[in-house]
């Protein structure tokens, strides 16, 4: 008894110490230091080049839609993301000393966007989308810092508490879900491309962070690697795919998704809307058209060859027919013209009223001539005609010749078999002539 | 002399035998609820009841309906109330309103000679009386809503 117990006494202490040394692994790896405040006043000069460019990458990656909640000011933080694991509120990235990242020195800031981890070592949620900004060169980043920095209005609001349930709200875990889920290594240029491909890789695959709307994510909201860019569900709206399984009809170009990303619309393509909307308007079109361009030719290659100009041609031509208006809604004139001006009153549901002539079984319509119908349209039924103190107004100021004519042959094809009345736009005519003198002119 | 009874008022006028009977109504007895709409019996804004069947008045003549009873949206309901009119105020159909007296009156024609009409029957009969606001689809509720009430009465 006493030799099985410290048997399994004495693997329950190994199981005990390989965990213990397994937690402590996982610490150190987890494990950032913090990076000293930087004092007050300490702020480097910048170029005014470098800050412009800044300004166009923070526009590029529209730093300010995620870090601005709706009537905020700018960069002070507070949006919401549902992210299908609880609500996350952005932070207040102002240069507040308090509030927002004044102390952070360029290290500290670059450290950020490089590898998830705030200025005081605390693990960054991949809400924001640092796995695409460690792709991004120091300088750009560098650039960023010194807009945000020197340009953005400091403002002291605090950051809402995020609602994530236990485990998930634990920072200290973030650091496996980094090891598992991203590749944080800077864009490495592929030699085999033009360098404005490249340019366009290293802007879409870094700042301006396409697919962390257009990648599906696993179960664990990290990108699928495995199928970049075939589209994603994100704030209830559709982020179609930018890969070959893209569902519009016509093929995107290079230009086209060039002019969509400067303007918001394109003529062969719908228009930003959305979550897309504030990407374009708040966002990539500040790039310069070089780097549009650029995105332009990444993502068309990644969508696939574009169309031909005569399947394009064909394509469109297809639409703008199936879109005209019917041809039948002209020839079935007469149809229209008696819903109109005689239903109101010829119409019966299930019997037939009195005062509602059901014209299917009227002998005017099956009659071998067209005379008494036409009597009727052009001039009605007054009360000394059939049932006293009813009526039926003439058309005869109302309809033309024509229309009488098409309103007579529907009526007649629709509920006879009888043959049409031949010429009968003449015999209206001709009545209209002859009774003139009823209405004494 | 044209004699008519309008709103159960008996009424002369001294107009030409070919005067619309809308003029009349309109102009000779003052009564404004019915409108002119197109002129030629093609949008249903004029309609008034002549005999109790829905008519065009803008082309009925007043001596094709010489000695008939006119009822217009004035005298549809001794106290405005008309289960129709209940159901367009309920429902809140007017928008700009000038096609709606016609509406009303095509309305409850329909209702009369159908009592229980389906959405095919008030779009067969009520086409002929159109909205530029589009308020098509209340006017059909309504015309559902007060079918539903005057059953119940």
């Amino acid at each position: 008894m006493k030799k099985r117990k410290s048997f399994f006494a004495k693997w329950l202490g190994r199981i005990f110490w390989v965990l213990i040394l397994g937690v402590l692994a996982y610490s150190i790896y987890a494990y950032n230091p913090s990076i000293e405040p930087m004092a007050a006043n300490s702020l480097p000069t910048y170029d005014p080049a470098v800050i412009e460019r800044g300004r166009q990458m923070a526009a590029a990656g529209y730093c300010a839609v995620c870090h601005t909640e709706q009537g905020g000011a700018p960069y002070a933080g507070n949006y919401a993301m549902e992210t299908g694991f609880g609500t996350i509120y952005s932070t207040n990235i102002t240069p507040d000393r308090e509030q927002g990242i004044g102390r952070w020195s360029e290290a500290a800031f670059t450290r950020a966007m490089r590898e998830g981890v705030d200025r005081e070592g605390r693990h960054l949620f991949p809400a924001f989308p640092y796995n695409h900004f460690a792709k991004m060169s120091e300088q750009d980043i560098v650039a960023i810092y010194a807009y945000i920095m020197t340009q953005v209005q400091p403002v002291q609001v605090p950051q809402r508490n995020n609602e994530l349930p236990f485990p998930l709200n634990w920072r200290y875990l973030q650091a496996g879900w980094k090891l598992i889920s991203v590749d944080l290594k800077p864009y490495q240029p592929d030699p085999e491309k033009s360098a404005l491909w490249n340019r366009g890789a290293y802007l879409v695959e870094g700042v301006t962070h396409c697919g962390a709307c257009h990648t599906p994510r696993n179960a664990v909201g990290a990108e699928r690697n495995s199928d970049k860019f075939e589209g994603a569900i994100i704030d209830d709206w559709v982020a179609p795919a930018l890969s070959a399984n893209n569902e519009s009809s016509l093929t995107w170009s290079a230009a086209e998704f060039s002019e969509y990303l400067k303007t918001g619309a394109t003529r062969q393509h719908g228009v930003a809307v959305g979550p897309m909307a504030p990407v374009v308007h708040a966002g990539l079109r500040e790039l310069s058209d070089k780097d549009l361009t650029a995105i332009g030719i990444y993502l068309a290659d990644s969508a696939g060859s574009a169309d031909s100009e005569a399947t394009s041609a064909a394509l469109i031509a297809a639409s703008l027919e199936q879109s005209k208006p019917r041809q039948s809604h002209r020839w079935d004139t007469g149809e229209r013209l008696y819903a109109t001006a005689c239903a109101s009153c010829h119409y019966n549901a299930e019997q037939i009223a009195l005062g509602r002539p059901e014209l299917g079984i009227n002998s005017a319509i099956h009659l071998k001539q067209p005379d008494n119908l036409i009597h009727v349209m052009l001039d009605g039924v007054d009360n000394q005609d059939g049932i006293a103190g009813v009526v039926m107004p003439g058309f005869r100021d109302a309809l033309s010749d024509q229309e009488m004519a098409l309103i007579a042959a529907y009526v007649r094809s629709s509920r006879t078999d009888k043959t049409p009345w031949p010429e009968l736009q003449q015999k209206i005519t001709e009545i209209r002539k002859s009774t003139q003198y009823k209405r004494g002119n | 002399m044209i004699k008519l009874k309008i709103n159960g008022r008996d009424v002369q006028v001294d107009a030409e035998p070919d005067t619309p009977l809308l003029w009349a109504i309109r102009d000779e007895v003052g009564l404004t609820g019915t409108k002119f709409g197109c002129g030629i019996g093609m949008c249903g804004a004029c309609t008034v009841h002549v005999g109790g069947q829905a008519t065009r008045s803008c082309i009925t003549t007043l001596a094709s309906v010489d000695g008939s009873e006119i009822t217009t949206i004035e005298g549809l309901n001794p106290a405005n109330n008309h289960p129709l009119q209940a159901a367009w105020q309920a429902l809140r159909v007017p928008q700009c309103g000038y096609c709606q007296s016609g509406q009303i009156m095509q309305a409850a024609a329909l209702l009369n000679d159908i009592p229980n009409p389906s959405d095919d029957d008030i779009d067969a009969v009520m086409t002929g009386n159109l909205c530029r606001c589009m308020t098509y689809p209340r006017i059909r509720q309504a015309v559902r809503q007060a079918a539903a009430a005057k059953r119940e009465v």
